[in-house]
């Protein structure tokens, strides 16, 4: 239009690859499009903001007494475990924000451009560590109010929670393929609290491991969570990284090499 | 037309905008699209005409790399959609039945995002959308969300984010079902101008008098055949003469005009006596003037004289046996089967 003339098809030079940098650049610009719907619609960070507050106080005085014998040294068990715990619940909203997305007519315009195929997924997973990272905040803080004071300062309190909120963005991939799978929204809902919840609370997260039975120690021991949540303690509480921390992010690596793969595909068979 | 398509053609020689063979898609045990041909040649309007539920939209998310074809194959300029597909997707753009715009974003925020994505930068996308905005008429509701946009603006902005890249070949999927009649010819004078650029336009339609007003060529599909095509004119002229349609000014002389017409043109006429009419087939144009002459002979008196050439409409029922009405049910019908293929 305005009198310009459109280039003819074969004049034009085309490439039938993405390359690194062009999915880099793609994913950035669909993850500035999940921070803008983020802000024009803040109602949607009701959970990460609620969450954290109302799980801590009410965690932390449920069990307090019963566990550690008072609040007080509960503190340094349960902060660390209610943060992994959050963190984590908030990843399914990623799967469920997703479906709901892709019902939506502008991913047709998505997939008709040439942009690398995982950038709409990646981007909208990218901009959900911001609501991660306000989870974490408002975790750390509330346990601050209430009397937690982390012995390995801050600087291993800043780095647990980056481990956090890379390995919830990891997790979070598998909430992505219940999304991209699943027929509705609430289906999204429903089979990822069905995973989530045995996977956070047969944990070391809320109490002790050896009060368990010795079948349920087991399946503690390995389960990637508690691995993660004793990373954190070590972090937090001795500002030491041991093996756990390792374990962790081989296991953030593992899921996102499984399922960052198979989500791209599931994605691209729907189109 | 038999013979354009016997020439040969190279891949990429820029004659053919889109080739398609043997496109073939079901869902299920339903054949949406069930073998269609189409051949588009770059520059021109092309109009996909069916009722709802023919397998219009089907066959354009095939040609727009949006759905695998089961069976056939489709070249846009040369480059096959199955294998080159993302050279495909840097040589079109696509507007949906659906406009597939972000709608808890604005305006302005839809068209950087995809300037963005078309990479474009920061500045260069700004401007863009500025001018896309502009010319649109959109620049007021720019920074509006568009939960509050008419369905007429939503279009526009739908048709302005797929002209970001001055793409060659352009998808319209009934760009103007449910629009207003002053916004739909707002949108055909854009379509237009479009070609007048350069691209090519395959428009998908229910309505026949959009395919008449705007396409070069049409095919009609039904039940996901392509059951006829061509040029609007030959498809109107497939399906039979022009009628010649005259009224007298006096009632009295009706039946002397209708014996006369009967008489010079040698045809069956029939008779709308309340408003003195007299409808004739038409098949040898040259016989109208004796017709006329001898009218005027007779002494008789008209008060109009017109030559109809058959519509869309009746093209379309002597093709598919079947009129257009059984199909046309509510947009909610077509809104629900969009769904479903989507799904």
């Amino acid at each position: 239009m305005n009198g310009t003339s459109i280039k003819p098809a074969a004049d034009r030079a085309l490439r039938n690859r993405t390359s690194l940098g062009l999915t880099v650049r793609n994913s950035l610009t669909m993850a500035y499009r999940g921070l803008l719907k983020i802000r024009r619609t803040p109602e949607q960070l009701f959970d990460v903001t609620l969450q954290p507050i109302i799980f801590t106080l009410m965690f932390t005085y449920i069990f307090g007494g019963a566990i550690s014998g008072d609040v007080q040294s509960y503190l340094p068990v349960i902060i660390p475990g209610i943060l992994v715990q959050t963190v984590i619940t908030t990843s399914i909203v990623t799967g469920v924000q997703l479906r709901e997305d892709m019902d939506k007519g502008v991913f047709d315009r998505f997939k008709s451009l040439p942009i690398a195929r995982i950038a709409p997924l990646a981007g909208a997973l990218l901009a959900d560590t911001v609501r991660y990272t306000i989870a974490t905040v408002l975790t750390f803080t509330m346990g601050f109010i209430m009397g937690y004071r982390p012995e390995g300062g801050l600087g291993h309190v800043a780095l647990a929670a980056v481990l956090v909120i890379a390995c919830s963005w990891a997790i979070s991939w598998i909430f992505a393929f219940f999304g991209v799978i699943a027929r509705t929204a609430s289906s999204v809902q429903g089979i990822s609290m069905l995973v989530l919840f045995p996977l956070t609370f047969l944990s070391n997260a809320f109490v002790p491991v050896d009060t368990m039975p010795d079948w349920l120690q087991w399946f503690v021991k390995i389960n990637p969570v508690s691995h993660l949540v004793t990373a954190v303690r070590d972090m937090t509480n001795a500002g030491t990284v041991g093996w756990d921390l390792g374990i962790s992010l081989i296991g953030a690596a593992v899921i996102v090499a499984i399922f960052a793969p198979i989500t791209v595909r599931a994605y691209m068979r729907r189109t | 037309m038999e013979r354009e398509y016997k020439q040969g053609t190279k891949p990429g020689s820029g004659e053919w905008a889109v080739e398609a063979r043997g496109l073939v898609k079901a869902f299920g045990a339903n054949r949406a699209v069930d073998g269609v041909d189409l051949n588009v040649r770059a520059g021109t309007i092309y109009g996909v005409l069916g009722p709802n539920g023919a397998g219009k939209t089907t066959t354009i998310r095939m040609l727009a790399t949006l759905l695998r074809p089961d069976a056939g194959s489709a070249r846009i300029f040369g480059h096959d959609v199955a294998k080159e597909s993302q050279i495909v997707r840097q040589l079109i753009g696509v507007t949906g039945q659906y406009a597939s715009v972000d709608e808890s974003l604005s305006a302005t925020e839809n068209l950087i995002i995809f300037s963005r994505l078309l990479g474009l930068g920061r500045a260069e996308a700004r401007r863009k959308s500025a001018e896309l905005l502009e010319e649109f008429g959109l620049t007021e509701a720019a920074k509006r969300p568009l939960k509050n946009f008419s369905g007429g603006m939503r279009r526009r902005l739908d048709l302005a984010a797929s002209l970001i890249a001055q793409p060659p070949l352009i998808f319209l999927d009934e760009p103007t079902t449910g629009l207003d009649p002053r916004t739909r010819s707002q949108m055909w004078d854009t379509i237009r101008r479009l070609v007048n650029t350069g691209s090519t336009v395959v428009l998908t339609t229910q309505y026949l008098e959009e395919a008449d007003q705007l396409a070069d060529r049409i095919a009609v599909i039904d039940r996901g055949h392509v059951v006829a095509e061509g040029t609007v004119d030959e498809l109107k002229a497939s399906i039979g003469t022009s009628s010649l349609h005259l009224t007298v000014q006096q009632e009295a002389d009706i039946e002397l005009a209708r014996q006369t017409i009967e008489t010079v043109l040698k045809v069956q006429s029939n008779v709308s006596p309340e408003i003195g009419k007299i409808t004739a087939p038409m098949a040898d144009a040259d016989l109208v003037t004796d017709l006329l002459i001898a009218l005027r002979e007779g002494g008789i008196r008209l008060a109009e004289v017109s030559v109809q050439k058959p519509t869309l409409d009746e093209v379309f029922l002597t093709i598919t046996g079947h009129g257009v009405d059984e199909d046309a049910k509510s947009d909610a019908v077509e809104a629900a089967r969009g769904k479903g293929e989507r799904a």
